[in-house]
Formats: C-alpha cells, structure tokens, sequence
C-alpha cells in the first residue's frame, strides 16, 4: 500500500461499518439514561473500537482492550451500578443544562482540529505492513515486537506504571473502607 | 473503500466528542465516569492510527499505557462513586456542592 492509505477495499467497508456502530453505540451511552444500559453500550463501544484496533494490525493491544476495558472495567462499572440503588439512579432529571458551555468549548476543539486536518503534511513514509511483526530483521509475532519496544525502550514508565497502579489500589480501598466506618 | 489517517482522526474526534458532551450535559456520577472512558478511548485510537501509518511501534505501546492510566482512574473513580452514594444517597453531581460553603 503507497502513500498514507491505511485500509483498501472490503477492510475499508469494515472500518466504517465498526466505526459508525462505535459512534452510535457511544451516543446511547450519554443518552441513555439508565446506567445499566449506558454500561452495556460501553461495552459494545469497547468491543468495536478493539476490532478496529485488530484491522489495524495492533493485535496485542487489541486483546489487551478487551481483557481490561470489556473484561475488568466494565465488570467493575456493572458492579457498582448494582450496589447503588437502582431507584436512585434512574432520575427523572438526568440532564444537566451546561449546554452553553458545549456550545462554546467545542468550536475551540473543532477549529484547530480541521485547520491541521486540512494543512498539516505528514512525513511520506511508506505504511508497512509488516513493521509490527519485526524485531530487527527477525519476523515474529505482533505482541512479541511490542514487548521488545515495552522493555527495551519503555522500562521505567512502565516501573512507573505498575507503582501507579499499586496507588490507585490502595487509595480505592482507603476510599472505599473510609465511607463504610463512616456509616457505622 | 480507501480508509487513510484523516477517516481515523474524524472517527476518534467524534468519540471524544461524545465523551466530552457527556461530561458536561449528565448528572449521573456513574454516566459521567463512563463518558471519560469514552475519551480515552479515542485517544487510544489516534494512538493506534498514528502508529500504523508511521510504522512505528510506540503508538502500541503508548495506547498500553493510556488503558493503564484508565483502569487505575476507573478503580479511584467508582470508589469515589461509592463514598459519595454513601454520603448523599444519590448520584446527582449537582448534589456535590458543599465545598461552594
């Protein structure tokens, strides 16, 4: 493939049917109003944005994208919309009126955004397709090249990763044991 | 169909946009944290594109960080869900008030 093309025929057709699904579902999610079914069409969203991650031959990240977000995440999310009471979140206002501030921040985004989609050059490198299944000139697999970049090239932020994870761990159950002798 | 980088970056500007919108319009704790997913997933997204059409491994490894940074923000999020439940006996971020004295 020459030139910037990512996707040709019948994948192309494939992307745009899994990203207009992934739109439509992301739409549900901040319309719908309970959060049972905003969870359930986050997860679809989830699941779509990773078969497009897939297409674009970043198999690993990918499956790690369905492991997490669809696995982990989202169980965590139905979680707590199960241990809070379902008659309170389901409110007849479930809106609130910030429409005016939408109003004045997304042409903020959108301007500088299709001003670099219309000028901005990216270098012409070919796009090769082989170029993540390489360690050198040896052709493996898609997650054993990330890995050699993760570990070669990125081994203290992901140190810094896993200690930040250990963070997140401790302050949610301090967060959550806190409230739970505060009601007693 | 030919799909190039630009189809990508106006699917991932939509998701974010999504996911913005949701944070601002909703009054649901819960819906409001599932709208930050939404964005960082179209950050994941751009990553993963930008990866690809520059033939260059660290947007991958990059966008393994950002689901990182999103379980991790997930977990202290839905905590602070629950104490707030426990507090208020609502949802509502309009009932998030008391620091306004």
């Amino acid at each position: 493939m020459s030139d910037g093309v990512l996707l040709t025929g019948g994948a192309g057709v494939l992307f745009a049917v899994l990203a207009a699904v992934a739109l439509a579902s992301a739409i549900a999610v901040v319309v719908a109003r309970s959060p049972v079914h905003s969870a359930l069409f986050l997860l679809l969203s989830f699941v779509l944005v990773a078969a497009i991650f897939i297409l674009q031959q970043a198999e690993f990240v990918g499956a790690v994208q369905m492991l997490v977000y669809a696995g982990g995440i989202m169980v965590l999310f139905l979680f707590v919309v199960m241990l809070v009471n379902p008659g309170v979140t389901r409110s007849e206002k479930s809106f609130q009126h910030q429409w005016d501030v939408a109003v004045v921040l997304l042409p903020i985004f959108l301007l500088p955004f299709l001003y670099i989609l219309g000028t901005e050059k990216l270098p012409d490198v070919p796009v090769k397709a082989e170029a993540f299944r390489m360690v050198g000139t040896r052709v493996v697999g898609n997650t054993e090249a990330v890995s050699w970049v993760l570990f070669r090239d990125y081994l203290v932020p992901f140190e810094v990763a896993s200690v930040f994870l250990l963070v997140a761990m401790i302050g949610a159950v301090v967060l959550g044991k806190r409230s739970l002798e505060k009601m007693d | 169909m030919t799909i190039t980088i630009n189809h990508y970056l106006i699917v991932s500007f939509l998701l974010f946009s999504i996911g913005f919108l949701g944070v601002l319009v909703r009054r649901n704790f819960l819906t409001i944290l599932m709208s930050i997913e939404l964005m960082l997933n179209a950050v994941n997204l751009n990553l993963i594109a930008f990866s690809r059409r520059l033939s260059d491994l660290t947007g991958q490894v990059f966008s393994i960080f950002v689901i990182t940074i999103a379980a991790g923000e997930a977990a202290i999020g839905l905590a602070l869900t629950i104490s707030f439940f426990r507090q208020k006996k609502t949802l509502d971020v309009e009932e998030a008030h008391t620091m306004q004295g």
